[in-house]
């Protein structure tokens, strides 16, 4: 199903659509705030900008430094090209430690290689650990946004669900007894886990290190209490040394909710005794969008999603509207890059307003990449009727006759037409908004007539 | 303004059809600063709308006829920051008039960016008691930087207000998202059109109940969508482009 018509359904309940609306501004807001309360703002953006930058001119050195590292550091490193492959180390070191349940905390790449089903099908029972990921895992939902992935929920639904499945009392909303419930029932799954899994935040090329940053600690509890830590980063996670964590730590938490920093930043370089530590390396794609000039630096994302809680669309679309794991303005520019057809609607969700480049923390250029993924789409549709007439308006526009006489047919269309015509449902401009009313003559006229 | 420095007027083809009093008001406006202005008569349409909707490859001819129309002249000024936006970053290269196409990309200005940054016009004095609410169209703004945007750590400035601020009786509304995109968006305005009415009909809002009773902006095209909006919800807010403001103030 295409944007337009999922996110208009996302509107046909416009009281549920103000307040997903408000909500993420508010976390907008927050972010504002924190993020002038910092007064090199804009210079730490411009730094992570340029260390991202040189990440991505030297990711196979940095990439293969940090295996080294790593490697010494007692790390069991392993290089997945794709979702598959993935899934099958992970399934891998599961089988070999005769695992059967698993904690994971909030990890989107594990969204992006579809890892719970793939584990479920194979007789293991995953676990999110992470609260709103939980929430969406009892519902069968996939999360609607990478940072707030219950955030298209209202405290009813949860109460209602916690209710059904972790028999909370009917009806009660309070969200310090919602949670307490789901830290209960998490807690037994933690004790029973043998393996967790993690996510990456930032994995450093200098000392083979790799940092996990969540607000519930859910991460630290799963890898703690489990004999085996697997972390599943994206290549493009890696950053050259240490410090820059000083750069990118400061910005991610202010940029996701307006925090100063995440409560958890945790540090993993090797096992503990008689424990095991594997980091899987996922391409997925992403060499491939690194060979694209105009869309490389789409890879500099750290996942805070500050350009969903800024965009106009998503605000009032949704996450699921884009029927992309990730969502928003920075989905949209992923996406079409893994399948052009499936997402060709979404480089067009957008108004190319621009926020979502000016939100953003390594100051990737969101919106010229939607304007710069449109022309792709365009180009790989071929010839159709939208085509035929950009070309026939390129040649209007480059006549002057011809553009005085269409326009002169429009503005005389626009007199003429019924109401029941001008405003049918072909017009789709009509069924909301009034056209503008047409003037006597246009400006050319006047000035030929009073000026020339 | 020294009278020797040619000036043209760029009117974006939808004012030239929809909104021929918004260029009348541009050009009387320039001239009442000291600038002697003129339109040339061969133009047609910037090439924006086949751009956005992804054929920038099929505008070759529509940039070609705009450099024709243009490259004689030392400044073009339009009333839309989103039109300049456009001939400054999504034309498509036309190599055999790289030196011109380069020079075009300098030499054009949105209407409150040339008084401001090249009349270097400061304060406009004049009379207009009513109260405004501005819409920040989000090319001329966040795409040619004509005001501080709300998502970045910078010293608040906005080009439209410093030539409003000085208006005897003007009131300037302050908003409560300062420059939230309307949802026009060209043809996001049709192909995403209940997202488009919703944003729109939430910027409205702001407006309304922050007690605007003018709503003003640097682009029609805008302000085309919003007035569609009021105009069929019966909204009593008013809607002028600042060129007519400007205009009908200095009078």
């Amino acid at each position: 199903m295409s944007h337009p018509v999922k996110a208009s359904e996302f509107l046909k309940d416009p009281d549920k659509a103000k307040w997903h609306d408000e909500t993420l501004w508010f976390v907008r807001d927050k972010r504002d705030n924190s993020s002038k309360g910092i007064p090199e703002w804009e210079k730490l953006r411009d730094t992570a900008s340029q260390i991202k930058d040189n990440v991505l001119a030297n990711l196979d050195k940095y990439l293969l430094a940090f295996e080294e590292k790593a490697k010494a550091n007692h790390i069991h490193v392993h290089w997945a090209k794709d979702a598959e492959e993935h899934n099958q180390i992970v399934l891998r070191i599961l089988q070999k430690h005769k695992c059967k349940a698993i904690v994971k905390s909030k990890s989107i790449l594990t969204e992006e290689c579809h890892l719970n089903p793939f584990l479920e099908k194979h007789g293991v029972d995953v676990v999110d650990t992470d609260l709103g990921e939980r929430i969406v895992q009892l519902l069968h939902q996939p999360p609607s946004h990478i940072v707030l992935p219950a955030i298209h929920l209202k405290k009813g639904e949860i109460s209602d669900l916690f209710h059904e499945k972790l028999q909370t009392e009917k009806g009660n909303e309070d969200p310090e007894y919602l949670t307490h419930a789901a830290r209960t029932h998490l807690r037994e799954k933690f004790l029973a886990a043998k393996v967790a899994i993690t996510g990456v935040n930032f994995a450093v090329a200098e000392t083979g290190e790799f940092v996990v940053c969540t607000n519930e600690g859910n991460a630290d509890m799963g890898v703690h209490l489990a004999d085996v830590h697997i972390a599943c980063m994206g290549i493009e996670k890696i950053i050259p040394r240490r410090k820059d964590l000083g750069v990118f730590l400061r910005l991610l938490a202010r940029s996701a909710t307006g925090q100063p920093i995440t409560n958890y930043n945790s540090h993993f370089r090797s096992p503990s005794p008689g424990k095991e530590l594997h980091v899987v390396l996922v391409d997925n794609g992403r060499t491939k969008q690194l060979a694209r000039e105009k869309f490389k630096n789409s890879l500099k994302c750290i996942r805070c999603g500050a350009c969903m809680n800024t965009c106009p669309i998503y605000r009032r679309s949704g996450g699921y509207s884009y029927g992309s794991v990730v969502p928003g303005p920075i989905g949209s520019i992923l996406s079409p890059g893994l399948d052009i057809k499936k997402h060709s609607t979404l480089p067009f969700a957008s108004t190319l307003c621009g926020s979502c480049s000016d939100v953003c923390p390594v100051k990737i250029n969101i919106h010229e990449q939607l304007y710069e993924w449109r022309q792709e789409i365009a180009k790989s549709q071929g010839l159709n009727i939208k085509k035929l007439s950009m070309q026939i308006a390129n040649g209007v526009f480059s006549v002057p006759f011809a553009y005085q006489m269409s326009g002169a047919l429009l503005r005389g269309a626009l007199k003429i037409l019924p109401n029941s015509i001008a405003y049918s449902g072909i017009n789709a401009w009509g069924k909301q908004r009034e056209l503008p009313e047409v003037p006597q003559e246009t400006f050319k006229n006047w000035y030929k007539k009073n000026k020339a | 303004m020294s009278s020797r420095k040619k000036i043209a007027l760029f009117i974006p083809c939808y004012v030239d059809q929809f909104y021929p009093k918004v260029g009348i008001a541009t050009l009387e406006l320039l001239e009442k600063l000291g600038c002697e202005v003129s339109y040339p008569i061969e133009q047609t349409c910037c090439g924006q709308p086949m751009a956005n909707a992804g054929y920038e490859h099929d505008t070759m001819d529509t940039t070609k006829h705009f450099l024709k129309t243009f490259e004689s002249y030392d400044y073009i000024v339009a009333p839309s920051g989103s039109c300049v936006l456009h001939i400054k970053e999504h034309t498509p290269e036309i190599p055999e008039k790289g030196k011109e196409q380069q020079g075009i990309k300098k030499k054009i200005f949105e209407l409150t960016e040339f008084i401001t940054d090249i009349l270097q016009i400061k304060m406009l004095k004049g009379h207009f008691p009513h109260k405004v609410g501005f819409h920040a169209s989000c090319h001329g703004h966040r795409g040619l930087r004509l005001g501080s945007c709300s998502e970045r750590n910078e010293p608040y400035f906005s080009k439209a207000k410093s030539l409003l601020d000085h208006i005897e009786g003007l009131e300037w509304i302050p908003l409560r998202r300062q420059d939230e995109c309307c949802g026009f968006g060209g043809t996001f305005a049709v192909t995403e059109e209940a997202l488009s009415v919703q944003m729109g009909k939430d910027r409205l809002d702001d407006h309304l109940t922050s007690g605007v009773e003018i709503l003003t902006g640097g682009d029609m095209s805008c302000i085309m969508h919003l007035e569609g909006i009021a105009r069929r919800n019966k909204n009593p807010l008013k809607f002028m482009h600042i060129a007519e403001i400007l205009n009908k103030a200095i009078q």
